[in-house]
């Protein structure tokens, strides 16, 4: 037993090969973010198709993501596709591997956003006008963001950790070279803890982000913006044109 | 009557709601800068009428246009085949609606709410944009309220703002779906007196409200609709006091007293 050695935690802790390898991490889990909204928002809208066909596709992918381990679907994608003459880079695979995995979870998320748009905005939306993209990305998805982001937000927190699963095929994320440094300098426990508190340190700072998010979207809403006393209400234009 | 004359003219409209056989095959002709007023009992389908005329609902038979121009639709050998999305868009700038529950953009401020339709429809630039929304602002009587969200404004005030943004788009007609119906009763009077306003200045207004005061007052037609038809369509000093069907006189019975 060799106990715990805490010069060489202090030493690992600012370790730049460590510290690389959670920017890629960090840079990962924000490229799949904005894979996942995509492919998301992409089976969101189809699910709610009037059509049938893109209606059956998403909820095939939905069906498929999330009844599958995504360690498995990464090997498949890394280690599989390559005997049907798909080649894919670590980086490729992890993207594709993650994004579609990613897409499933939020599609169900985004889709429950919009259902908690009421149908009247989809009804003035059109009526002043607006063809369907318009009144997505400027009536209903900004209402619906202050629905989705609180889930959305425990989704990445997740996801942070979740790339820690692109190790197996040898993404160089911050649990590999964990392991890495590990096979060379033998201080297991320090080295793991270290990578536990950049973890930490990541998940924290997006706690922030998120919160700031959240109010953000939700001023609109605020506490002042109840409706307002009785007494200050005018009945006659003239009154409140003062 | 020459058809230019025409804001809006309706054939034969038909609207089921699956086997629910909602409008009867409705007429109704509408003149530039008359104002219509729609009575009738609730479920007797002036809601999806007025639905109807700016595409929110499909209709299954015969045709609706406004200023001589198919609704939604587009006429081919084989009959009328709906258009695209986008189309259907264009068409609905000419066409003003004001909604019972107000439907404000809770998460765009009052200036915000009037000016999405120019800004994201007629691409119009944000100076231009937001001059016109202070100005609707004003007309409608909120000068003040312009950086204010609905969740911050009165049903009255809600409603108003629901005006000036239908205006904003310069609409041909505007219709309204019982507009003062979800307001407390002292807010009535601040949304009819915008409203009274606009038919002043010619717009066109089909109104479906339970208003006979405003109807009375400003209307050039009260158009009795029931159970999915047109059942009276006449002058309202001649609605009001000589109705000439029975159910016309039943309907005035109730709501009168």
């Amino acid at each position: 037993m060799t106990g715990w050695d805490w010069a060489a935690f202090r030493k690992y802790l600012f370790n730049p090969y460590l510290l690389d390898g959670a920017w890629t991490t960090v840079w990962l889990s924000v490229a799949v973010m904005a894979i996942g909204l995509l492919l998301g928002l992409a089976a969101a809208l189809m699910r709610m198709s009037p059509h049938r066909v893109p209606r059956s596709i998403a909820r095939f992918y939905i069906w498929l993501m999330r009844g599958t381990p995504l360690l498995v679907q990464l090997i498949i994608i890394y280690t599989g596709l390559p005997q049907l003459g798909i080649r894919l880079s670590v980086i490729q695979s992890a993207l594709i591997g993650l994004g579609l995995n990613e897409g499933a979870y939020l599609a169900e998320i985004i889709r429950a956003g919009i259902l908690s748009v009421p149908r009247g905005q989809f009804d003035a939306a059109r009526a002043v006008g607006m063809p369907y993209w318009t009144m997505l990305r400027v009536i209903i998805l900004p209402q619906a963001a202050r629905v989705i982001i609180p889930p959305l937000g425990n989704n990445f927190n997740g996801l942070l950790k979740t790339t820690s699963l692109a190790s197996v095929i040898s993404l160089e994320e911050l649990l590999r070279r964990s392991q890495m440094l590990i096979q060379l300098e033998f201080k297991v426990l320090e080295i793991f803890v270290v990578a536990a508190c950049y973890y930490l340190a990541m998940t924290s700072l997006w706690g922030l982000v998120q919160r700031r998010l959240e109010t953000h979207f939700g001023r609109p809403y605020g506490p002042s913006a109840g409706r307002p006393p009785r007494a200050i209400e005018g009945t006659l234009l003239e009154q409140d044109a003062r | 009557m020459a058809a230019a004359d025409l804001a809006v003219e309706a054939r034969g409209v038909h609207k089921f709601y699956g086997s629910q056989h909602v409008l009867h095959g409705i007429d109704l002709e509408v003149r530039r800068g008359q104002v219509v007023v729609v009575v009738g009992p609730s479920g007797s389908g002036k809601s999806t009428l007025l639905r109807c005329l700016n595409h929110l609902e499909t209709v299954q038979r015969g045709s609706i246009r406004v200023c001589g121009e198919l609704v939604g639709y587009r006429e081919t050998a084989r009959g009328p085949v709906e258009l695209r999305d986008a189309e259907v868009a264009r068409h609905r700038r000419r066409i003003g609606m004001v909604f019972q529950q107000f439907n404000l953009f809770p998460h765009l401020t009052a200036l915000g709410n009037i000016m999405a339709g120019p800004l994201h429809v007629l691409g119009e630039s944000r100076a231009r944009a937001l001059a016109e929304a202070r100005r609707l602002l004003a007309l409608v009587g909120l000068p003040d309220k312009a950086d204010a969200y609905p969740g911050q404004l009165s049903g009255g005030q809600q409603q108003r703002v629901a005006i000036a943004r239908a205006l904003a788009m310069r609409p041909e007609v505007m219709l309204f779906d019982e507009p003062t119906s979800a307001l407390d009763p002292e807010m009535i009077s601040e949304v009819l007196d915008v409203m009274v306003a606009l038919s002043k200045q010619g717009m066109t207004m089909i109104v479906v409200t339970h208003e006979m005061g405003f109807a009375r007052a400003v209307a050039d037609r009260v158009v009795f609709v029931d159970e999915g038809r047109v059942v009276e369509d006449a002058a309202p000093a001649e609605f009001f006091t000589r109705p000439r069907t029975e159910r016309g006189r039943a309907f005035l019975d109730k709501i009168l007293h």
